[in-house]
């Protein structure tokens, strides 16, 4: 319980006061983190990157631009291989993760911001799927409009809409997704990387 | 030159049907390389990790 007066004494007991530069950016790690499996949560952090900034190339530029210029349609090709290897690197990391019960040793909050992680990404993904501006988004998107009324919330969420679905998949849904991620990356930061089932102390 | 490695998509998608399970060829390849991958990573030995291993025990040998 902090005995700090103001919120934002408080504020900096409950954040920054609780990270050490060096669990914020350690140089060294455990030597059980020399495998392979503990690549993929890395990698998938790599693909983001990718795929934020393939993203912004494309919101700068347009539909038109991507549909017909060598250049738009590389940076197409770029921002949908980004996000299959995002979707390929997530789900192997959270395979390895699952596996190794990663919620071990007061880590729950950081398996949660895991999962809220990929439920945001698909989210995100759906939305990018019903902009893309030609037949393939028109199939889906009505296809999707069907599903929607079906459980109730066409409404609310018209994926004919693609006004609506645009701004969903570049400003609010990355800002939410964003978040998350950095949230998950604190948290692991902060509890250390899981240590493997049969590792001595666990 | 890289007209060989294209490939003709223009054609119905390829699907894989097992009872009432159905799933794109491409969705199937995909799903079996992440499987793939997974075991890939569990086993292949990752560079200097017999190092690493020593120098961590070393370190806690001198603590």
């Amino acid at each position: 319980m902090s005995t700090k007066s103001s919120w934002t004494g408080r504020f900096r007991s409950a954040t920054l006061e609780k990270f050490e530069p060096e669990d914020l950016l350690p140089e060294v790690q455990p030597a059980y983190v020399a495998s392979w499996i503990y690549i993929f949560g890395v990698a998938t952090l790599a693909a983001l990157i990718m795929l934020v900034a393939s993203g912004l190339y494309l919101t700068l530029e347009g539909p038109a631009w991507w549909h017909t210029s060598n250049i738009g349609h590389y940076v197409n090709s770029v921002h949908l291989w980004s996000v299959e290897l995002f979707f390929v690197f997530m789900v192997v990391h959270l395979w390895g993760k699952f596996w190794m019960a990663a919620w071990r040793g007061r880590r729950l909050a950081t398996w949660i911001t895991g999962c809220l992680a990929f439920f945001a990404s698909i989210i995100t993904g759906f939305t990018g799927y019903i902009i893309q501006t030609n037949f393939d988004s028109q199939w889906i998107a009505t296809q999707a409009k069907d599903g929607f009324n079906a459980v109730g919330i066409g409404a609310f969420f018209n994926t004919l809409n693609t006004g609506q679905a645009i701004l969903l998949h570049v400003s609010l849904l990355p800002l939410v997704l964003g978040g998350i991620v950095i949230w998950h990356v604190i948290l692991v930061r902060r509890k250390g990387v899981v240590p493997p089932i049969d590792e001595a102390g666990e | 030159m890289l007209r060989i490695l294209e490939i003709n998509l223009n054609h119905p998608a390829h699907y894989v049907s097992v009872g009432p399970f159905s799933v794109s060829a491409g969705n199937l390849t995909i799903i079996l390389a992440m499987f793939a991958i997974f075991i890939i990573a569990l086993f292949l030995p990752f560079p200097n990790h017999d190092q690493t291993e020593k120098h961590a025990a070393l370190k806690s040998e001198k603590r």
